[in-house]
């Protein structure tokens, strides 16, 4: 970030008070790179291949100026703040699991009252917080809940992992349909989960909040915008990120970007935005399938490349894979009768 | 309240108004200045938050008022606010209290000077709206500072001094102000308030974030804040190699607290002319007493009631009121008490399977002594059963027999429960 860039040899945000930012977004790639940084430096201890930094590193190509971050408990928040390292260049928190949003309303409730008593020295300051799957969907979802029917003006992010990676994948609300975790295992009768993915960000867009978006780091530009729409919107914004996981989703880590994009590809993880008053829209690659449905890949795009959903493979399984892609499909109906821009 | 000196504000000039003890707290959180108010509704606390939300819908304060879902995000929301430099408040009480309770150990860790009010209820089940300690004693290793008020004045005045208090420099802890779950919380009493521009003056103002801490990668000392021109990152991992040290600090601080709870109750006594003791304990005729009977909150003027009468008797009997919980003023309580030959312990909760919570400190107090009074736990008023004069008159006739028998046949007593 030109303005913010730090003057540092640890390459800190720093935004100077009293001064006014402005950031435009940057989307080609060598100017990107020039003048932006993330906001997470390098020296963290997620897995090598974790995508979970890439989601912050395109966050971070987004931010406006004056940003703070509330972070649940999970992979990023461990791995990025091992005392007495941080990897975090600008003022971040960590509460405990379940209240990223709640701990964020609070801050962002304090940034009003410090500007409306004419004592911050700033004329805005973003607030982000970045959850889990299992701090988003499962134990943080009333604390989320509540952030958005009380219009805080959050941007609130979901790093979806599918799991509870951090304490040694266990399935969660965002866990797909057959996915074998730690606590769904793949047995000789029950084959990984057995129940359905919670439509977490649709239940976002049901709170009626100003802006909601799903993104993967494969459609990287795609998902920079959305961020930055996001902050830009005043009151809440959800952005539901997949972010795959080597680890939990048993795959080689260079595939990382490859299996976000092949979530995509087969419409397991379609990318739309949802604008309040306006209706859904579909972005990036999805909107290219929905207007030539014959780029949607089988779901089998998706599935051969993780260990997880090795089981399913097998001969004897076909019907459950047949199971996935009824309900990918219909997922994916659903969403293109709703989208404004769908081909009728 | 003493006489002698004239406060710098004399009671003509202060505000007199009769108010509950919660109104009360509404009123000192309002006077404070406070910037970020998170809250969530519960007998017999609800009256506070009710009252604040008043004063944010008519535009007499700044605050922001954020009506969370739960108490777990009042506590959350209020340790985002504390974080980014605001002063922040929240109440609760009982079930409120035990839904905190995860977040109360960050938030004092993270050294933040919130405040809470508690208008202390029992704990389910059986779900039960009225008085005991129950809820506070569930925090009381939480590392925060509890203090325990009689009166709806002093609910006022502490709620105040909570504020000074939490954001002492060499305290930076959040204060839990308690006060007895309808006894105080829903009773009408005539106070006298302080002009709001004298409130701002004791406390200094709008909150100062005074923590500062040098930060290799800055290269320079900065205020422990979220601060954009400062990126300090809160709440980190902290293993087994460093978070042993990193609790010595926060120890040192409560132990601080105690001197400076005594030094900010002689300041108010400065400036109101209202002081509590010596601001850690209020002791009643102990100097020459046989018999001393302990106790917390508002039982306090019943029991000196009966104690009263009973010195008119001819009994040499004195009171102690505990006002500061944690930390535990130790010393001061042996003082106070180790002249006497039988010492009751009142305690209005119960450590399941152990004694009252009190009487385990108190026990701890006396243990050094060579010569100690004897010691029996009046475990009484669960779940707001009454504690009528005569019933406190009761447990001091058991004394007096303890003190000619030279012995406790029975160290715990529940007192008042039907047989
Ligand atoms: C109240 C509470 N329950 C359980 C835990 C243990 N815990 C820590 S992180 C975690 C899983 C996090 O999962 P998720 O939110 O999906 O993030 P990930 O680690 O997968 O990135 C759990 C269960 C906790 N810290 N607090
Ligand atoms: S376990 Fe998964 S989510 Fe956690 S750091 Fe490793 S790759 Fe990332
Ligand atoms: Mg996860």
């Amino acid at each position: 970030m030109s303005e913010g860039k730090a003057q540092n040899p640890y390459r800190l945000l720093i935004f100077e008070p009293g001064r006014k930012y402005e950031s435009p977004l940057i989307l080609n790639p060598r100017k990107l790179a020039e003048e932006k940084q993330s906001m997470l430096l390098p020296g963290h201890r997620l897995c090598a291949g974790c995508a979970a930094p890439v989601v912050v590193k395109l966050l971070s190509f987004a931010i406006r100026g004056p940003t703070i971050v509330v972070n649940a408990t999970g992979c990023l928040e461990v791995a990025t703040t091992i005392f007495p390292y941080t990897s975090w260049a600008v003022p971040w928190l960590h509460v405990a699991f379940e209240n990223a949003a709640s701990a964020a309303s609070g801050v962002e409730a304090a940034i009003k009252a410090l500007k409306k008593s004419g004592r911050l020295p700033y004329d805005h300051v973003d607030v982000v917080a970045i959850g889990g799957d299992g701090g988003t969907f499962d134990i943080g979802f009333q604390a989320l809940s509540g952030m958005a029917e009380r219009g805080h003006d959050i941007m609130y992010v979901l790093y979806d992992n599918e799991a509870y990676m951090n304490t040694g994948i266990q399935r969660s609300g965002g866990t797909p349909p057959f996915a074998w975790t730690t606590t769904s295992p793949v047995g000789k009768v029950i084959p990984g989960k057995t129940q359905q993915k919670k439509p977490i960000a649709d239940i976002m867009v049901a709170h009626r909040i100003p802006y909601v978006a799903t993104a993967s780091p494969a459609f990287w530009a795609d998902a920079v915008q959305k961020f930055r729409k996001g902050l830009e919107v005043n009151g809440p914004s959800f952005i539901h990120v997949i972010s795959s996981c080597n680890r939990g989703w048993r795959f080689d880590t260079s595939l990382s970007i490859e299996v976000t994009r092949r979530a995509v590809d087969t419409c397991y993880f379609p990318l739309w935005e949802y604008v309040l008053g306006k209706g859904y829209f579909l972005t990036a690659r999805s909107l290219q399938i929905a207007r030539k449905p014959e780029l949607k890949q089988p779901i089998e795009k998706f599935l051969e490349v993780q260990g997880r959903f090795r089981h399913l493979l097998k001969p004897e399984n076909r019907e459950l894979v047949k199971k996935l892609q009824e309900y990918v499909d219909a997922v994916w109906e659903d969403l293109l009768e709703r989208a404004v821009n769908a081909p009728r | 309240m003493s006489g002698g000196k004239v406060p710098k504000i004399p009671l003509e000039k202060q505000v007199r108004m009769a108010v509950n003890g919660d109104e009360a707290v509404a009123y000192a959180a309002k006077h404070s200045l406070v910037d970020v108010v998170a809250a969530y509704p519960i007998t017999p606390q609800t009256i506070i938050v009710e009252k604040f939300s008043e004063f944010v819908a008519d535009g007499e304060v700044h605050t922001e008022f954020v009506p969370v879902e739960s108490e777990h995000s009042a506590m959350s929301a209020v340790v985002g606010a504390a974080a980014a430099g605001a002063r922040a408040f929240t109440a609760t009480a009982s079930q409120g209290l035990a839904l905190m309770w995860e977040i109360l150990y960050i938030a004092s860790s993270l050294r933040l000077p919130i405040v809470l009010a508690v208008a202390n209820r029992a704990l389910s089940a059986p779900i039960n709206i009225h008085c005991d300690h129950s809820d506070a004693m569930g925090m009381r290793d939480a590392s925060w500072v509890q203090l325990f008020v009689e009166n709806t004045q002093e609910a006022y005045d502490t709620t105040i001094q909570a504020f000074k208090i939490a954001e002492d420099p060499e305290v930076l802890l959040p204060v839990a102000v308690n006060l007895d779950g309808f006894v105080l919380s829903h009773t009408l009493e005539d106070i006298y308030m302080l002009p709001e521009e004298e409130v701002h003056k004791f406390l200094g103002g709008y909150r100062k974030v005074t923590g500062k801490t040098y930060v290799d990668y800055l290269g320079k000392e900065v205020e422990v804040k979220l601060d954009p021109a400062n990126p300090l990152s809160f709440g980190p991992l902290d293993l087994y190699d460093y978070y042993f040290e990193h609790k010595v600090p926060q120890i040192k601080a409560l132990e601080k607290a105690k001197e400076v709870v005594k030094r900010v109750n002689e300041e108010w006594y400065e400036l109101t002319g209202r002081r509590y003791g010596d601001g850690v304990i209020d002791a009643w005729g102990v100097e020459d007493a046989d018999i001393i009977v302990t106790v917390l909150g508002s039982t306090a003027g019943t029991v000196r009631h009966v104690a009263r009468q009973l010195r008119k008797e001819g009994v040499k009997v004195g009171v102690l009121r505990i006002r500061l919980y944690r930390p535990f003023p130790f010393e001061e309580v042996a003082n106070a008490i180790k002249g006497a030959k039988v010492v009751g312990v009142m305690d209005r909760a119960l450590s399941f399977g152990s004694f009252g919570p009190s009487y385990l400190d108190i026990s701890a107090a006396l243990y050094g002594l060579k010569e100690r009074p004897l010691l029996v736990n009046y475990v009484y008023g669960l779940g707001g059963r009454d504690v009528p004069p005569s019933l406190v008159r009761r447990m001091f006739e058991e004394l007096i027999k303890v003190k000619e028998e030279g012995e406790v046949k029975e160290p715990l007593k529940l007192l008042g429960v039907r047989e």
